[in-house]
């Protein structure tokens, strides 16, 4: 046989191949979406969980809590149709909604409501965030409308904390299968789960507020590959990529009229952590010459492409009581050349041990320049996410790290003490965040917190780095979505596709 | 034969005891605690505590791993632990997946192998010789997961022709078989440049032979020289090729998956050890294992169908 005989039979085949594929797409129907998210759940039950996506996907949209949070991070009503709380705020009662039903088409009541509580405290919980709830002392009904919750202490944080999607109330009777088929009573029904594929919603038809929702159906896609998400958004598989993974594609959507590109906040600050408790950043002299060595401005143009907001001390600067103090410890090499000489650690070597997430790879490695121009010579080593959890955070071996904390209000952080990663041990700190967490006055909380940053600041317990923003690219119809993240979870209540 | 046979039985069940000896120390040895992937930051100890307690990783080493194995030996691989579902669903609804992409991927490395690297031979030192030279040097150089980017951003977001990844599942098989074209031609032009280079070598090798300058002399045609006489007899070290990359192609699912969010077990295994799911973990590699040791077992089978003179030998 020639060889062309054989090229010519190979093209024939390519080509009747290819021929049966020309089919165009379909177009999907404007009242549903296709959403695609890059962190898959493995589980379904945020009450049992702590992967942001099982967040981002069923609370308050499946799942509902007691209250909810707005964009702007106001604590407003959702289960409970209103509160009262006693003088001494250490006593909550609960109006519940009347008339709400379990997708399941179970009633809620009280009895819902201190099954979840209970099931969350008891002393066999796994639930990922069991503090916010170790400040309760008792929860109970008077009737099947009305919960009281007693508290051990004041906890300014608590209606706040009540909307997390750990405080979900999901009823008894459906409660140990929510981590396959979640039951809630929200805006959305769960429809089906293809594992490693796709997780599909649908409207409530019976939710109180259904008039509101303009969704029918809506399909998250999970999309790891920064790469593949470009590429799924680019042929329109996908209606949004509310966070997006990689920061320098974002151009080509930028100059594309199909797309819309939201460049919003997240509650995540990140942090060049650094072990207090261990020498040599146990001395302030050297936390301080870090600072001075870091230039934010060039670890967000390399690191973000520009998108991403410094900041000064662990405060996110869309918050009501930020200060702006990112002029405390200005890039200066020589001075902190100078500094890390005095301090005696002039030419150390430093390990830097950085998680699996891009921020952190690419910081990382902008930091190591600039440390090394300061005359410190720190080691990157790049660990996976599990060695990250239980050796640097669980077992504090490490001497550096970045990391973003996402959670809202978590300057406590520093409050936590020696047993925490950070290693720092500031009693005037931790006496500060016993009184802003009990402070019910805003005025005089947002004073506290404004000194809490100052502290940090002047202790230079971290190098601060920048917010971590929120990049989501949308479909020029896709409306309504926040365009940044005061909390995990992201409401489709007021979501629409035009 | 038989003692054949027998030897290769043996073999077979030392390796799987081998693998699961080491799979199981690794995943117990690596830095890592499941219950604190699943927790996340905000767990507190107490939580995690009772986690542990409930995953069973409070007992002893040596009592989970033969409790695993025992197991395991009557089909139960245990429940996932971050899935909290039997590791055998989870494997079940992935197989198809995996195995469709293996086979397809598989069969077209063969047929682009044979016809390039026999069609390479019979063209000795013309331009489709040269030709196919340059792009098999070219597949191997190309990484897969680079080469799919690219077929990605032309057959998907230029030409609009196929999805650019997901996969629907077989109720659809049109759209199946629509999302299995690229990462089939993704995971095949990398491993069909290898076989087609070795293909081609063996082929000149036996093209050299009396019987085929004789087969020629006798005026037999070319074709029927070369699909009939050359390539049986080129097959021995082709085959040996096949079989190894089988088990390359097993794996480059793993980067296949990734790259067009494919739900199968190259996605799951690559999760699981993110998430330190062991049991997932263990079962998944122990698949794998006696996937690459069956086809080599397969493989040796093979050679003595292709050569009967290694039936005597045996």
């Amino acid at each position: 046989m020639k060889f062309s005989i054989i090229k010519s039979s190979l093209f024939a085949t390519v080509f009747t191949t290819l021929g049966l594929l020309i089919i165009p797409h379909s177009l999907s129907a404007k009242s549903n979406i296709v959403i695609g998210l890059q962190q898959e759940p493995t589980n379904l039950d945020p009450t049992a969980d702590a992967t942001a996506s099982i967040d981002g996907m069923l609370t308050h949209n499946v799942y509902e809590s007691l209250t909810t949070v707005s964009e702007a991070g106001d604590v407003l009503p959702e289960l409970a149709d209103s509160w009262t709380i006693s003088d001494d705020s250490l006593t909550y009662t609960f109006n519940l909604a009347s008339g709400v039903k379990y997708h399941d088409g179970n009633i809620f009541d009280s009895a819902d409501v201190i099954f979840a509580f209970n099931r969350a405290m008891a002393e066999d919980s796994v639930n990922p965030t069991k503090s916010i709830f170790k400040v309760i002392e008792s929860v109970s009904a008077s009737n099947s409308t009305t919960v009281k919750i007693k508290l051990k202490k004041k906890d300014a944080f608590f209606l706040f904390n009540l909307a997390k999607g750990d405080a979900s109330i999901v009823a008894e009777e459906t409660a140990s299968n929510n981590n396959t088929n979640p039951i809630g009573t929200g805006p959305f029904k769960f429809a089906s789960w293809k594992r490693g594929d796709r997780l599909i919603l649908v409207k409530n038809p019976d939710h109180r507020g259904a008039a509101e929702v303009a969704l029918e159906k809506v399909e998250f896609r999970f999309i790891a590959d920064a790469a593949a998400a470009s590429a799924a958004m680019l042929a329109e598989e996908l209606d949004a990529f509310p966070g997006f993974p990689a920061p320098e594609m974002l151009p080509q959507f930028q100059a594309d009229p199909r797309f819309r590109v939201n460049i919003g906040s997240t509650e995540g600050e990140v942090i060049l952590a650094m072990n207090n408790a261990k020498a040599p950043f146990n001395d302030i002299r050297v936390r301080r010459a870090i600072s001075h060595a870091i230039d934010r401005s060039e670890i967000i143009d390399g690191a973000m492409y520009g998108n991403a907001t410094p900041i000064g001390s662990f405060y996110p600067p869309h918050g009501g009581a930020y200060v702006d103090l990112t002029g405390v410890y200005p890039h200066d090499t020589a001075k902190a050349k100078k500094m890390f000489e005095d301090a005696g650690v002039a030419g150390m070597e430093m390990t830097l041990r950085l998680p699996p997430f891009p921020y952190a790879m690419r910081s990382g490695e902008i930091i190591q320049a600039q440390l090394a121009e300061a005359g410190i010579n720190a080691k990157i080593e790049q660990v996976e996410w599990g060695f990250w959890i239980s050796e640097v955070y669980k077992k504090k071996s490490y001497d550096m790290t970045i990391i973003a904390h996402t959670s809202p209000n978590d300057m406590g952080n520093f409050a936590r003490g020696p047993k925490y990663f950070y290693g720092y041990d500031d009693p005037n700190f931790s006496d500060l965040w016993g009184r802003i967490k009990t402070e019910s006055d805003p005025g005089k909380r947002k004073l506290m917190l404004q000194e809490g940053q100052r502290i940090l600041t002047d202790q230079a317990v971290h190098g601060f780095l920048f917010q971590l923003p929120l990049l989501g690219i949308f479909k020029n119809e896709v409306k309504g979505y926040w365009s940044s993240a005061p909390v995990l979870f992201h409401p489709l209540k007021g979501v629409s596709v035009n | 034969m038989a003692y054949f046979l027998l030897r290769r039985t043996i073999g077979f069940l030392l390796t799987l005891f081998t693998v699961s000896v080491i799979v199981f120390g690794v995943m117990n040895i690596l830095p890592g605690d499941p219950a604190l992937t699943i927790l996340g930051l905000e767990a507190s100890d107490d939580s995690l505590a009772a986690l542990r307690e409930k995953l069973g990783l409070n007992e002893p080493l040596l009592e989970r791993y033969f409790s695993w194995i025992l197991n395991a030996l009557i089909g139960d691989f245990g429940k996932s632990h971050s899935f909290g579902v039997p590791v055998a669903g989870l494997i079940s609804e992935r197989l198809s997946m995996t195995v469709s992409l293996a086979i397809s991927g598989m069969v077209l490395t063969i047929l682009l192998a044979l016809c390039l690297g026999i069609g390479a031979a019979a063209n000795h030192k013309k331009i489709g010789d040269w030709g196919v030279m340059f792009f098999s040097q070219l597949g191997i150089a190309i990484p897969a997961f680079w080469l799919s980017i690219l077929l990605v951003i032309l057959f998907s977001v230029k030409l609009r022709w196929l999805p650019p990844g997901g996969f629907p599942g077989w109720d659809n098989p049109l759209m199946a078989i629509k999302s299995l074209i690229l990462p089939t031609v993704a995971l095949a032009l990398v491993q069909s440049a290898v076989l087609a280079r070795v293909t081609r070598s063996s082929a000149l090798e036996v093209m050299r032979l009396d019987y085929i300058r004789t087969a020629k002399a006798s005026g037999f045609s070319n074709s029927r020289v070369l699909w009939r006489h050359v390539l049986p007899n080129a097959l021995i070290p082709i085959v040996t090729i096949v079989g190894m990359q089988f088990a390359a192609v097993v794996t480059g699912t793993i980067v296949i998956e990734n790259v067009f969010y494919l739900p199968g077990l190259g996605r799951l295994i690559f999760q699981s050890i993110a998430n330190r799911d062991l049991p997932t973990v263990q079962a998944l590699v122990m698949m794998f294992a006696v996937i690459v040791v069956t086809a080599n077992f397969i493989v040796d089978l093979l050679y003595l169908v292709i050569d009967p003179r290694l039936k005597e030998r045996n």
